[in-house]
Parts: C-alpha cells; structure tokens; sequence
C-alpha cells in the first residue's frame, strides 16, 4: 500500500529532516506516528501527500511513484489520499453539507452523485442532522467531523491525519477516534501522527517513533514511548 | 471542462469581481482610460488612412508634350508611356480641352484667356496613372527620360508630407497604448492576486481534494474576462456615440469630395469589436500572469 524506500528530505535552507526512512504500511493498517517536535514527524506526513516532496528516495502509494509522478498527474494521486488537520481547514462560509460537497465539487462529480455521497458520509460522523450549520456554528469536535467527511467523501484508500486531536478535549478526541476507528474498519488505511499519549496507550496500534529523522521504534501495538 | 462546472466558474469570477470593489474599479478604470485612448487613435489612424487612400488615388502625373512634336511622335509616345512598368492607364488630353478647364476653374477672371484660344500656349498633355500610387516619383523619373517630353508634373511632395504625419500618429499612438496597456494588465494582475491571497485556504484545499489546476485557474480567467470586457463598455459606447454625433453634424459635409470621413457603420463595430477584444486580452494575460505563480505545486 504504501512504500518508502531510502527516503531523505533536506530543506532549501540546510534542515535535514528526514535522514533514510524505510518503511511498509500495508492496507487496512491503522499507524500512529510519534516522535517529539521537530524530529521530522511533520515532513514524513507531509511527503505522504506530497505536499513535500523527498530529495532522494522514493514513495510509492497504490502503485503510484509519488517522488517521480508529473505534476499533473497529482491532482488525481491526491483523489485516492485524505487528509486531516489539528485546525480543521474548513471553509467558513460555506455549510457542513456544501464544506463536504466542496471536494465532490472540484473534481467535478454530478450532483445526483454528490447529494447521495455527502449525506452518507454525513452519517458516518453523525452529522447528518447538522447538515444545514456553518462551522462557526457547531463544536470544534463536530467541526473535526467535518473534516474527516470531507476527506473521506471520496473514497480514499488511505487517510492521513496530522495531529487530529490536538485541539480537542480528552472526550470530544475519543469520539474522533472512534470514528477514525470505524472509518478503519471499512478497510481505509490510516497513517495518524499525534502526540496523544493516552489514546496511543489505549487503542493499542502499530506505532512508528520517528527521532532525529530517522525511525526509532516501529512495534505492533506499541505505546507512546514518550513522557508527556 | 464540464458544463455544471462552467456554470461554477462563471459563477465563482463574478463573485471575485464584487468581492475586491476597489481593486475592481481601480482594473476596470485602467482598462477604460486605456481603451478609450486606443479607440480615439484607432478612428483617427482610419479617418487618415483613408484620406491618404482618397488623395492617393488622385496622383498622376502629368507629362507636357514638346510643342514641336509631330501626331506620329505623340503616339510614338503614347504606345511608350503605356509599356512603361507599373502604369496603369495613360489618358490624352490636348491643349484645347486644357484651356477649357484652366478657363472654367478661374472663373470670371478666366475670360481674358478666351483671347487665347487662336494661339493656344498650353502643350498637350499625357495624364498618366500609376498602378501603386506610392511609386508615382519612380515612373514620373522614367517618363523625363523620354524623347518629346517637355516636362513632367506630379504632386508627390503632398502625399510624402501626408503620410509622414500618418506615420507619426501611428507611432505616438501605438507607445502610448502599449504604455497603457501594460498598466491596465499590472493593476489587473494585481486585482486577481487579491482575490487569490482571500481564496487562499480554499484553493489549498482544493489542491489537497485533487482539483486540477485548470480546475482552480477557471474562475480567475472569467475574472480577467470580466474585468477586460466591462473596462471595453465604456469607452465603446462613449466613442461610438461620438463619432456618430460627430459624422452627423459635420463629417458628412466637408465640401471636399477627397477630404471624406468614414461612415459611421461599419465602422464603429469594427472598433467597438476590437476594443472588446483588446479589453478581453488584457484581463485574460493579466489574470493568468498571477496565477501561474500561485499554482505551482
């Protein structure tokens, strides 16, 4: 599922990040990705979509060659790939439902296609009778969902979140992960960097501890690691 | 592109077009001042073009025949005349019907060379045409060389004085429109980076749902569209009318059959649809020159 081979990443500006990573994720795995700040976990994210891109190495998703891909092919590569983010992103003046038909929208779905799909996945993170809402209007949790159903609406095979509880409450953080969990189950494959130690602790998954860019610990079911 | 989406797009530009007010005023401004200027010397450029054109048509050159030359020398040179490169028509006018006119355009003050008429003093005359007007000195040079010629006359000093002025124009005009159209396409450019930086966020999360980049670039096209087409309706309307009124009141009679304004059909769409075009050209390369940066990945 997703493959990366000798991976390094240094910065235009001389900060080494991501000094030969080498690392498996199989589909329908759920992996925690851990580490302190600044030890590189943010580029390993980052290059997973391609928002970075590695100066050596090669990532490959679903076939797909991330390092080698054409520009223009990306738009279609980032189709197969959600993402989450601790602030959300959502558009605020646009409702739940339009922030989640948004990204049926731009890549030009019907709209029979979009109405069916957006109320769906509306249902998967409970929100279908919060349709009508703009984000300012409902909880920070609430507007996590939001997110999650706007990465998923496409049907990725893999969802990436970057720090998706970091802005949540220990209650409205287990909700979420309940429905990452859930969103799991149906055979998406999850990458989730976090510096939850609890929920690392407590739903017990693969973890991968990245220090000094390189991989420290990678265990099945491990823990946190970390004191914090 | 698909149809749902271009609606979308449409939709979107316009959107973008009331969102930055000011900023649109100030490119739809830039566009007007610039296209009003580029539509006021187009109809000059064209009035004096086909002034030129007119008198153009009137050159000839007007070949004195020697006075001693017998009828055959005269045909001799007529048969010459008209194998001469680049004539076009060579026309026999005698001495007699040459008073006539002279008489005739003198008026009154003509009727005391009615006591010429026994001893006319005026040569006969080749009126001569030639095929591109511009070489008239070139054929007026050949036609000196031949026998039986007394002297040659044409009025080429006019048209070299003529269109030295057209050219002139034609220059002055055309810096100052690229001057202000290369402002126009700078504060439009400006005015789409606006709308660009306030779509930030959406365009970063269209990028990471996989938009295509021609799918984000659309909206800011129509915009620049926008932007250029609205700035032409101004100055089309204004110059239009203008004209209009103006060849009402005194184009149409100048008195001077070779001194003739255009009508004003067709000639104001023709400037009307330039204009629109000019005006869609530079929003179009204005918007997609801050776009371009924006989009790489």
């Amino acid at each position: 599922m997703i493959h990366m081979k000798d991976v390094w990443k240094t910065y235009p500006n001389g900060v080494m990040a991501i000094n030969g990573i080498n690392v498996d994720i199989d589909k329908g795995e759920f992996v925690y990705v851990v580490g302190p700040s600044g030890a590189g976990k943010s580029t390993f994210i980052k290059m997973m979509y391609r928002e970075e891109k590695p100066t050596r190495g090669d990532i490959i998703i679903n076939r797909n060659n991330l390092v080698k891909v054409k520009e223009r092919h990306i738009p279609y590569i980032r189709r197969n790939i959600g993402v989450i983010f601790q602030d959300f992103k959502l558009l605020p003046n646009l409702s739940v439902y339009e922030n989640v038909a948004f990204a049926m929208e731009v890549i030009e779905e019907s709209k029979s296609n979009i109405r069916r799909r957006v109320m769906k996945v509306l249902e998967i993170v409970r929100l279908k009778n919060k349709a009508r809402f703009f984000p300012h209007e409902i909880s920070g949790g609430e507007q996590q969902r939001v997110a999650i159903a706007r990465a998923i609406v496409n049907n990725p095979s893999v969802l990436i979140a970057d720090e998706p509880t970091g802005n949540l409450d220990p209650e409205t953080s287990w909700e979420i992960m309940h429905i990452l969990e859930e969103i799991n189950e149906r055979g998406t494959t999850i990458v989730m960097a976090t510096h939850n130690k609890e929920i690392v602790n407590t739903l017990r998954k693969r973890v991968i501890a990245i220090e000094d860019g390189r991989i420290a610990r990678d265990e099945v079911k491990g823990d946190y690691g970390y004191e914090r | 592109m698909k149809g749902r989406s271009l609606a979308r797009h449409i939709k979107e530009g316009g959107k973008n077009i009331v969102r930055n007010g000011w900023m649109t005023f100030a490119s739809i401004s830039a566009v007007t001042v610039m296209l009003f200027v580029v539509g006021a010397f187009l109809l000059l450029i064209m009035n004096v073009n086909h002034f030129a054109k007119s008198l153009e048509e009137d050159v000839e050159v007007r070949v004195f025949i020697d006075i001693t030359a017998t009828g055959d020398q005269q045909e001799e040179l007529l048969t010459e005349l008209e194998s001469l490169e680049g004539v076009e028509n060579v026309e026999f006018v005698p001495k007699e019907e040459g008073l006539d006119t002279l008489i005739e355009s003198l008026g009154e003050q003509g009727d005391i060379f009615e006591t010429l008429r026994d001893e006319n003093p005026l040569n006969d005359v080749f009126v001569v045409q030639a095929e591109d007007p511009q070489e008239t000195d070139l054929i007026a040079l050949d036609i000196e060389e031949l026998p039986h010629v007394e002297n040659v006359e044409y009025g080429k000093d006019i048209f070299d004085q003529l269109f030295t002025a057209t050219d002139l124009i034609r220059t002055v005009g055309l810096i100052l429109i690229l001057g202000l159209m290369f402002t126009a396409m700078f504060l439009i450019a400006n005015t789409i980076k606006l709308t660009i930086i306030a779509r930030k966020r959406e365009i970063q999360i269209m990028k990471l749902v996989g938009a295509t980049n021609g799918f984000i670039r659309w909206p800011f096209f129509v915009e620049g569209l926008l932007l250029g087409v609205l700035g032409a309706v101004v100055p089309v309307t204004i110059l239009s009318y203008g004209y209009a009124s103006f060849y009402n009141s005194i184009g149409v009679q100048t008195g001077l059959d070779f001194f003739q304004f255009l009508p004003t059909t067709p000639l104001v769409f023709q400037m009307g649809s330039l204009l629109m075009a000019i005006g869609a050209f530079v929003g179009i390369w204005g918007s997609m020159m801050s776009v371009r940066k924006f989009l790489r990945v």
